[in-house]
């Protein structure tokens, strides 16, 4: 059941340059939250009036607790990042499908790419067996040891070459020769449609986590659409990510 | 105290009170039903419905702007048929009126959808002639007084509820379409559907909205919508349900002192999902403080 509730702070701070960790008292919230779902966040100001859609990066049931891990790309995740400990922020959750997990053990490749990482956190934990992250990054990449803590193991690629392989995320699995009996993935569209390609060459079926422009993030304004074409259906349909998402099977997304 | 009366008359249906929701905003009211008691609402005002299923237009279908957004959904739904199986029996639960957002391109489509929807359990059309998203039907209608009167006059031939027409402000005199829509046969009017606007992302020197431009809505166009329900409500003898930009009750308030008699709550509802309960709220308590027993007393009241 979604709420509506007023959060405190519990923590507020820099990973990088832009990113940022924020650790919210979120209540009953956190028990009913699940990997891969997303909170709204409210910016309290009536110039940036809609709700800013931030990924679950990590949920603790018994501090009742959510961590999010954000990053500042326009003025509602500024003032975020410029707010402090004991402050209270709006907050609407938990919000989507997330990811469908497997049952027993098995072995798992989760991708992240950028600000797609944090929710590969929640689900680590998640999983049972080997986890395998493939984190994708411009540069300097976040979280790597908190996900090595959740005894995952992470493999790292960067475009500039600055940490672990140099080349994008796909290659990276490609060169490793990844294997997994299912794949999780959260970032760019582009990264997304890639490892989606990668995963059916493999065999796998992709679970891919995809973002689009929000307003309500419950699924009335009908803004936050992908086309998908579901299996055994005759056309594509536009659903909404918010509320049909994030989480859908790569293979059944239409990527233009 | 005596209690104040909040119930309103729309074209012949009675509302509880004047709050309503606009088109678009609220999906069919199961969206927000888990936030609000619906019952508190005067009417549920669902998202456009057509004949036939609309897939709308390529996201991004959004972009927020200072104090309101843009959107270019473009009309996306899944036709009259789902409609009637699944929100109609939904809504139903609650003690509110239905008002059903009717859209086409076409003078058929509309009247198909007015025809299909004459069977079914609601309580009033609104006829959508107001749309920026589409490139046919919509707005065309809207921005031009001779099809905008052609198009009610053959929807009113089928339709069996009471018809309000819902209004562009994206044209030089708003008075002149309402006068069109009345002499149609209009039984009341809504307005003002979004404004036309346009966002540029400069970084990749481009539109941000797939669409390139879409229908701007929120706080920050109030003043306009305040004004045209004013010049409206003096040029036509129609019941008028005013919206735009209201986000408060005190919001609301100023539409009625502007001539309107149903107020409709929208982009409002994406940045707080209890703005409509808590306008409806607003209005009962400013009645009772200010001694005002009926709207009638506060109604079109500037001069």
């Amino acid at each position: 059941m979604k709420q509506m509730i007023w959060a405190e702070i519990l923590e507020n701070r820099p990973l990088t340059g832009d990113i940022f960790s924020m650790v919210l008292s979120v209540g009953p919230m956190a028990k009913e939250a699940k990997a891969g779902q997303f909170v709204n966040v409210y910016t309290g100001e009536g110039a940036h009036l809609l709700p800013r859609p931030i990924s679950i990066c990590e949920i603790d049931e018994e501090k009742e607790t959510l961590r999010l891990v954000y990053q500042v790309v326009g003025k509602g995740t500024e003032r975020f990042s410029q707010m402090t400990e004991g402050q209270e922020v709006q907050v609407l959750g938990p919000l989507g499908n997330g990811f469908f997990l497997p049952e027993g053990e098995g072995r798992h490749i989760l991708v992240g790419g950028g600000i797609g990482v944090p929710p590969m956190v929640e689900l680590a934990k998640r999983l049972q067996g080997q986890v395998d992250v493939y984190v994708g990054a411009r540069s300097n990449p976040v979280l790597l040891d908190r996900l090595e803590e959740v005894g995952a193991t992470v493999h790292v690629a960067t475009d500039d070459g600055s940490v672990g392989f140099h080349g994008n995320v796909v290659q990276l699995m490609e060169h490793d020769g990844a294997k997994g009996d299912d794949l999780f993935a959260c970032g760019p569209k582009i990264m997304l449609r890639f490892v989606t390609e990668w995963a059916l060459k493999n065999n796998i079926r992709p679970q891919v986590s995809m973002e689009e422009r929000m307003a309500c993030g419950i699924g009335a304004c009908v803004g936050c659409v992908v086309k998908i074409q579901k299996q055994g259906e005759q056309d594509w349909q536009h659903l909404k990510v918010c509320k049909d998402g994030p989480v859908f099977y790569g293979d059944e997304v239409i990527w233009e | 105290m005596r209690q104040v009366n909040l119930s309103v008359n729309i074209a012949g249906v009675t509302w509880k009170n004047p709050v309503t929701t606009a088109s678009g905003t609220f999906g069919s009211g199961k969206e927000f039903g888990e936030f609000v008691d619906l019952n508190k609402l005067g009417a549920v005002t669902v998202k456009g419905v057509a004949a036939e299923p609309w897939k709308g237009n390529n996201a991004p279908r959004i972009a927020e702007t200072y104090g309101g957004m843009l959107n270019s959904v473009g009309l996306q739904n899944p036709g009259a048929d789902y409609f009637m199986e699944e929100d109609i029996p939904f809504l139903r639960q609650f003690d509110t009126k239905i008002v059903v957002n009717l859209c086409g391109h076409t003078v058929e489509e509309y009247c198909a959808v007015a025809e299909k929807l004459s069977e079914a359990d609601v309580d009033l059309f609104e006829l959508n002639i107001s749309c920026p998203n589409v490139s046919a039907g919509g707005i065309t209608f809207g921005t031009d007084p001779k099809m905008a009167e052609r198009v009610v006059k053959e929807v009113k031939k089928v339709a069996k509820k009471p018809l309000i027409v819902k209004l562009t402000p994206n044209v030089t005199d708003i008075t002149e379409i309402a006068r069109a829509a009345a002499s149609g046969g209009a039984d009341g009017l809504s307005l003002i559907n979004t404004l036309l606007g346009m966002r540029i992302d400069i970084k990749k020197r481009k539109p941000v909205l797939a669409n390139k431009v879409g229908g701007f809505s929120g706080p920050a166009i109030k003043p306009v919508a305040v004004r045209m329900v004013y010049q409206v409500a003096k040029a036509v003898d129609l019941p008028i349900i005013g919206m735009g930009g209201i986000s408060t009750w005190e919001d609301a308030i100023e539409f009625i002192m502007a001539g309107a008699t149903g107020v409709a709550v929208g982009t409002a509802n994406f940045a707080n999902p209890f703005a409509t309960v808590e306008v409806a709220e607003g209005i009962e308590r400013f009645m009772e403080e200010n001694n005002i027993m009926d709207l009638s007393e506060i109604r079109g009241i500037i001069d």
